[in-house]
């Protein structure tokens, strides 16, 4: 599109770019099995790995996806209300977070980016600890072992190489390829287009290779790192880039919850029984802002953004749900209600969390004694009695 | 358990080895460390004996040596880095600061951090850039990391034992042109102090001389030196930068009222600068005379035709023994 064309289609601001390659529908090679219309596509690979799935299973998944949109909506909210600092929405992601979350087994490990809200809640980690973070009363604060969830990572990529070490433990410890389902373990790293750039990404990528971690790398390419579209990250297809690490790489509709569960169960079995790591791209869209302190109008088109919308992974599965007679209307409305009364006791429980004291930012920096660092905790103490002997 | 005379380098290698046996869960990964054994031959003998997935020969990229050492220690495991030499470290310096003296605090107390990364450090070996730095006062001023070094083949084969059964991560400084020392002392039985402590390695009523790692021996020589002109050098080696060993420097300086205190990192900002400042306001009145500071120059570590006139020498730290004793 030259600029005469830009011009004379009237619509661009000065001082944007013209426009990015468009991000598309994905291309021919990515794994789809249910379009934007709501229309299930057989696929001879992976629909096997979706054949035990119960309506009730069925219904589940749209569950997940209507309170994990919900509980996103509320992080927004609560933020512009004052109650949090920051919020990083997953907004237009929640198909690729329920489907890879919910394929996942209680004895898998999962290392999130700190969007991954949607992963979380399948893990079953209580839905205010990400609040509470994003609050500033913890820095995580969770357990990981509880969950099987580690903490979320701020920096971006890191977390790809503690994933890497981590699988390399689960192989020390006999966990892969025991044909065992319930020993047999498997390690997921989350991270975005953006963290593909990162140096620890690409060493993780090599440290994985070269010890066969049962890792599976999921990639949510949503197309942005802030304002930067995923043209500045690379030349080519991100799911392409795991051939050159020796591994193998596939791109799925990252907005299409059933095949994100099935590529997802497909890559840990792979990946459990020693054939890691592997690579997926869910090639997705972030609809939202990068977090609540960024505006999106200020680098990408209103028209990219509607072009997504009628790719809502929620829309079309509730399409399919409905035509295929797993659910009805009641149905919705009754998850509609569960999603409000669910808000309204997430906003209640992160209103009401205190502040913590400062006295306790001591509490945990090491694990045994520390006498330099106690002695400046003794004088803080000092200091704040100080007060209390003057009134 | 019999005496053994060992250089500093082979205590650390028979203090990895007795961590090892005595510990399944210890395992090493670094650059070069199997077949050859480490660049300084630190590791050597031991991937031959406990296999190579437990001495993990580590691709070529440090923050990938540290990161998936977080993963391993997360997963249970007690990983041993080692850095192949000080200039090297930087790579790592990231998922050092960011994430590994983090995850307990971030994890609210519920994550461990218990990691070695092990690092040669200091001049005086006439390497080429980068192999000769001292970056520990980056890592001690970093809270939820702990920072120790070694001076002696004793020390050494203890240090790291208890560096590797400590929970918390420590940056384990080795003096690295001081490998070839060798000592006399007792393999196995009961550790002589505990980490986090100090050493009195020569007493003195006149000055107190703070020194950690390679220098110490300078000091000792120093020392020895001053003692023939009839002043007393009570040397301390500190062994543990964070946290620092309050007490035993605090004691000392309050008997001699003078300190000294040298090392070869950049004075500017390094660990005497810390240390100066918390005997000015501890011990305000019990000082003679001002805190005075023997480091390396404050520019980047010099061609190592020059470095003699970087690091600190016997001279040097007498010269600043004697700006101690003119108040």
């Amino acid at each position: 599109m030259s600029d005469t064309d830009v011009a004379a289609t009237g619509g661009i601001p000065a001082g944007l770019d013209a426009a990015r390659p468009d991000p598309g529908d994905g291309g021919p090679d990515m794994i789809q099995l249910l379009t934007p219309e709501g229309v299930r596509i057989p696929n001879s690979d992976y629909d096997r790995y979706l054949e035990d799935l119960t309506p009730d299973d069925l219904r589940g998944l749209y569950r997940d996806l209507v309170l994990v949109r919900r509980l996103d909506a509320e992080g927004w909210s609560l933020q512009r209300q004052g109650e949090l600092g920051l919020w990083p929405s997953l907004l237009g992601q929640e198909a690729a977070q329920v489907g890879s979350g919910r394929a996942l087994k209680p004895q898998d490990h999962c290392f999130p980016t700190y969007r991954e809200h949607g992963v979380a809640w399948c893990r079953g980690v209580d839905p205010l600890s990400p609040l509470l973070m994003w609050r500033g009363v913890t820095n995580g604060g969770w357990d990981p072992a509880e969950h099987n969830f580690h903490l979320y990572t701020i920096v971006i990529g890191s977390q790809a190489l503690h994933a890497t070490g981590y699988a390399m433990g689960v192989t020390k410890d006999g966990r892969v390829g025991t044909g065992d389902p319930e020993r047999d373990t498997a390690v997921i790293a989350y991270f975005g287009d953006g963290a593909s750039s990162q140096g620890d990404v690409n060493e993780a990528f090599v440290f994985a290779a070269s010890y066969n971690a049962p890792l599976v790398f999921f990639c949510q390419n949503n197309q942005w790192a802030i304002s930067e579209p995923v043209s500045r990250q690379t030349r080519i297809p991100l799911y392409q880039r795991a051939r050159g690490f020796g591994f193998p790489g596939v791109r799925v509709d990252g907005n299409d919850v059933l095949a994100c569960l099935a590529l997802t169960r497909h890559n840990l079995d792979e990946a459990r029984s020693g054939n890691g790591p592997l690579f997926i791209e869910a090639f997705t869209y972030r609809m939202g802002a990068h977090t609540t302190a960024d505006d999106p109008t200020k680098y990408r088109f209103s028209a990219e953004v509607e072009r997504w919308k009628h790719r809502d992974p929620i829309l079309r599965y509730k399409t399919w749900l409905a035509r295929e007679g797993h659910a009805d209307s009641a149905y919705f409305e009754q998850v509609d209600k569960e999603a409000d009364e669910f808000a309204a006791e997430l906003r209640q429980r992160c209103v009401t969390t205190p502040d913590p004291g400062g006295e306790t930012m001591w509490e945990h920096v090491y694990s045994q004694p520390h006498p330099v660092m106690e002695a400046e905790k003794a004088a803080y103490d000092d200091y704040i009695a100080s007060f209390e002997e003057e009134n | 358990m019999a005496l053994e005379k060992l250089t500093l380098g082979k205590a650390l290698t028979a203090g990895l080895r007795a961590a090892m046996d005595r510990d399944p869960k210890v395992v090493l990964i670094g650059e070069d460390i199997g077949k050859l054994g480490g660049v300084f031959r630190i590791t050597e003998g031991l991937q031959k004996d406990f296999g190579e997935d437990r001495v993990i020969d580590s691709p070529l990229a440090e923050s990938g040596i540290v990161g998936t050492a977080v993963g391993m220690a997360l997963r249970g495991y007690r990983p041993v880095c080692e850095i192949q030499f000080d200039g090297f470290v930087f790579p790592a310096f990231d998922q050092i600061v960011s994430q590994v003296a983090k995850l307990h605090a971030r994890s609210a107390g519920t994550v461990k951090m218990p990691m070695v990364i092990r690092i040669p450090f200091g001049g005086g070996i006439g390497s080429p850039e980068h192999h000769s730095e001292s970056p520990e006062a980056y890592f001690a001023h970093t809270a939820g990391l702990r920072v120790v070094s070694c001076s002696n083949p004793e020390d050494a084969y203890w240090m790291i034992q208890q560096a590797i059964e400590c929970d918390d991560p420590v940056i384990f400084c080795e003096p690295k042109r001081r490998y070839h020392d060798r000592a006399e002392f007792e393999l196995g039985g009961e550790a002589p102090r505990e980490l986090f402590s100090a050493n009195v390695v020569r007493e003195g009523e006149d000055v107190t001389l703070l020194a950690y790692g390679p220098t110490i021996r300078t000091c000792l020589e120093a020392a020895n030196a001053a003692a023939e002109e009839g002043t007393a050098i009570e040397v301390i080696d500190l062994r543990t930068l964070s946290p620092l060993d309050t007490e035993t420097i605090l004691a000392s300086a309050r008997k001699t009222g003078r300190v000294v205190i040298t090392h070869e990192a950049q004075s500017f900002l390094g660990m005497g600068s810390e240390i100066a400042a918390m005997l000015h306001e501890e011990l305000f009145y019990d000082l003679e005379a001002p805190v005075v500071r023997v480091g390396g120059a404050n520019i980047p570590y010099p061609p190592s035709r020059m470095e003699e006139h970087f690091l600190p020498d016997l001279d040097r730290i007498l010269d600043g023994v004697d700006r101690a004793l003119a108040y």
